[in-house]
């Protein structure tokens, strides 16, 4: 008591300035761990928020979650009618924000990365064919390589992460069909569902111990789909040099979000979550939030691979061509993304 | 010989401040409070120096006001997140007055919380009244096996407990993403490390559901002062508690008194981590309802600093942890009404801590606060 009387004292004078805003519309957002500034997941979701702050007016706030144990917590102190929507970002905030939404049937909710079964009324999930465009990374990887191994590594075992590594395994397949190679991928069997792991979103460390593993190994290209981690891997490529190593970034193009070190990936496997969670805030304020699923794929731009920026004039035109063809198969289905 | 008197009295001096034998009040509540006080205004500076405005300053502080103690889900929360933090404390405040430095709350916690799981969805068939209290029970008895290892390798063989602690730290991270991947332990249908869910007879219950169904605060708070009270009598009424102290004391005074080193050694160290251990298991059993990896989200460290703030003193750890559930609490709404980064509770629970530590620095900063409570109080 004494303590809260004295920081009452304290912020009194400071709360003279106190500024009250209202804005019309408020779109709120729980990030996942790794932090909003993570360079690729939570700061492309959080993107979309700040588009359409700027182009619709909304007002835009966010919580970080510094550890899984924040998620229900964070949800509860964004409940309470100050936020029209609330955007959960990442598959790990599936049940925090299933519990929330049972219990708060007039919110509104949309979540990144889980789609429930059956589907919540007042929940919309946005999820995306991650594999079609990591099956054109895993295309091109195969096609630079030159030591025929390709690495990869995840943060956690949970489909949005794996499916990044199921898209390049297959697009990797892909390749070896086409041209008869035998470029494997070290760290993930779509088999077997199993590989390797960080088992976090946050350690840098991790990021630059497990693509050091796989260059030993002998991986000249990897993949890291776990976040921020992956900016460790990049710092090692960078300190290697990309004759030696290089890497492919997730979620944003990396080459954009992370300059300093942007030379280092070969390209960048987005997922345009900033275009979802704009389209959302934009249905919900034109009232036509309905629950459900939005699905980003190739064909409607919800995932894309990345322009190559560095590597355009290191990479040969024939591969180029192909890929626009591959990219066109999965479009118009004529190529099946998924075990073959 | 004068050196090595010299280093004697260095010692005691340390031991004196992670233990203080008399309660002195302006130590154990004058420093404290002020130490708050100069992180709170640091705090304020460190944001204007990130260039955040005067206005905001004042909201984040008004929201970290609000958010700890501004309405019935505030307290709710902050209760919530210091009931861990005040059962770690209390085991880590228990070592140090014993005179041991131990750093391994956070593993302990670990895996009292998970065998606490484990338990409870084993055993799912028990009435609530057995399995809620026996899942607790066994989340104390992982601890103080976790934590008697360490007590162990003390006693045994000499090796020093904060090193022990650290590398038992790390190889409980290891142990419970393995378990985690354990076809038993595991969720079904689920592929990442996460387990299966606490029965509901086995949780804690919410104590305002009816009120709110967002409203987290457990029974959990009952165990927890309850925890206290058990802890004051054993450390200041109890004959083993006298030992622990004397221990901490003066080990070769106590060791000339005929008491069991050894012995005391491994008690304290079970004891600590039976607490940290209920604290993983309320942690699970009130609020999670699950084990993932990192569910301790670094509360046994945190409790370090609440067991230092406490002065190592029961109703002091209490205190401290309240103080650090609402700095969270009110942390998260900081950063929702004023946007300021979470990260800034950090600074300041640093800053607190950098206060603590230095309790001269405090009575430099505030000479008249200090002489006024001597007067006062004598």
């Amino acid at each position: 008591m004494m303590i809260s009387r004295k920081l009452a004292w304290l912020s009194l004078p400071l709360a003279l300035g106190l500024a009250t805003s209202a804005a019309a519309f408020s779109a709120c957002q729980v990030t996942d761990t790794g932090g909003i500034d993570d360079n690729s997941f939570n700061q492309t979701a959080w993107q979309g928020v700040l588009d359409a702050q700027e182009s619709l007016g909304v007002e835009g706030r966010f919580l970080e979650s510094q550890a899984e144990t924040d998620y229900e917590a964070n949800l509860n102190s964004l409940l309470g009618g100050q936020c029209d929507i609330i955007l959960t970002i990442g598959f790990l905030l599936g049940d925090a924000t299933q519990k929330a939404a049972a219990a708060n049937p007039d919110q509104l909710f949309s979540i990144v990365d889980f789609a429930y079964d059956p589907p919540l009324e007042n929940v919309l999930g946005q999820v995306y064919a991650t594999d079609q465009a990591a099956f054109l990374a895993g295309y091109l990887a195969a096609g630079m390589t030159e030591t025929d191994v390709i690495g990869v590594f995840g943060g956690i075992n949970i489909p949005p992460v794996t499916i990044f590594m199921d898209g390049l395994a297959w697009g990797v397949d892909h390749y070896n069909s086409v041209h008869g190679t035998e470029v494997s991928v070290l760290g993930w069997d779509p088999e077997a569902r199993e590989g390797l792991f960080t088992n976090n979103f946050e350690s840098l460390d991790d990021g630059r111990a497990f693509a050091q593993n796989l260059y030993d190994e002998g991986a000249d290209i990897v993949l890291p789909v776990a976040g921020p981690v992956g900016l460790g891997s990049a710092a090692l490529a960078n300190e290697l040099g990309t004759d030696e190593l290089k890497i492919i970034g997730v979620d944003a193009d990396l080459y954009l979000t992370d300059p300093e070190r942007g030379h280092v990936y070969l390209t960048s496997i987005m997922k345009r979550m900033d275009s979802t969670v704009y389209q959302v805030i934009e249905q919900t304020m034109a009232g036509e939030f309905e629950g459900g699923l939005i699905v980003g794929t190739l064909e409607n731009g919800g995932v894309d691979l990345a322009p190559f920026h560095d590597f355009e004039g290191a990479i040969p035109a024939e591969l180029k061509a192909e890929l626009t063809e591959v990219r066109a198969g999965i479009i118009d289905g004529s190529i099946a993304v998924g075990g073959q | 010989m004068s050196l090595n008197e010299s280093l004697d009295t260095a010692r005691d001096k340390l031991l004196a401040r992670a233990a203080p034998g008399r309660t002195e009040f302006e130590d154990l509540v004058v420093v404290p409070l002020f130490a708050v006080v100069v992180a709170l205004v640091l705090g304020a500076l460190t944001m204007l120096a990130t260039g955040v405005d005067m206005p905001t300053i004042g909201r984040s502080y008004v929201a970290l006001l609000e958010g700890s103690v501004g309405s019935v889900n505030a307290i709710s929360e902050t209760l919530t997140a210091a009931i861990p933090l005040v059962f770690a404390g209390l085991g880590l405040a228990l070592g140090f007055r014993t005179g041991l430095f131990n750093i391994g709350a956070e593993g302990q916690l670990l895996m009292g919380g998970l065998a606490a799981v484990i338990f409870g969805f084993t055993f799912s068939g028990l009435p609530f009244v057995l399995l809620m209290p026996l899942s607790l029970l066994a989340g104390a008895l992982m601890g103080a096996f976790y934590a008697g290892i360490a007590g162990y390798l003390r006693a045994a063989t000499g090796a020093h407990e904060v090193i022990s602690t650290i590398m038992l730290n790390l190889i409980s991270y290891r142990l419970l993403d393995y378990m985690l991947s354990l076809e038993w332990v595991q969720r079904e249908g689920r592929s990442d490390p996460v387990s299966r869910s606490v029965p509901e007879n086995a949780e804690l219950p919410r104590l305002l559901e009816w009120l709110d169904p967002n409203l987290r605060v457990h029974a959990g708070v009952f165990v927890m002062l309850l925890a206290v009270w058990v802890v004051y009598w054993l450390l200041f009424r109890s004959k083993l508690g006298f030992e622990f102290r004397a221990s901490g004391a003066n080990p070769d005074a106590a060791r000339y008194a005929g008491m069991r080193a050894s012995l005391i050694i491994v008690l304290a160290m079970c004891i600590a981590g039976a607490l940290a251990g209920l604290g993983g298991a309320n942690q699970v059993l009130g609020v999670l309802g699950r084990a993932t990896p990192g569910f301790s989200a670094g509360l046994g460290f945190d409790a370090i600093a609440v067991a230092l703030l406490g002065r190592s003193h029961p109703v002091g750890v209490l205190f401290a942890g309240l103080l650090f559930g609402a700095l969270e609490a009110g942390g998260r709404q900081m950063q929702v009404d004023a946007g300021v980064s979470i990260d800034l509770i950090g600074i300041i629970q640093a800053l607190i801590i950098v206060f603590i530590a230095a309790p001269l620095l405090v009575r430099a900063i505030f000479p008249w606060g200090f002489r006024r409570v001597e007067k006062g109080g004598s």
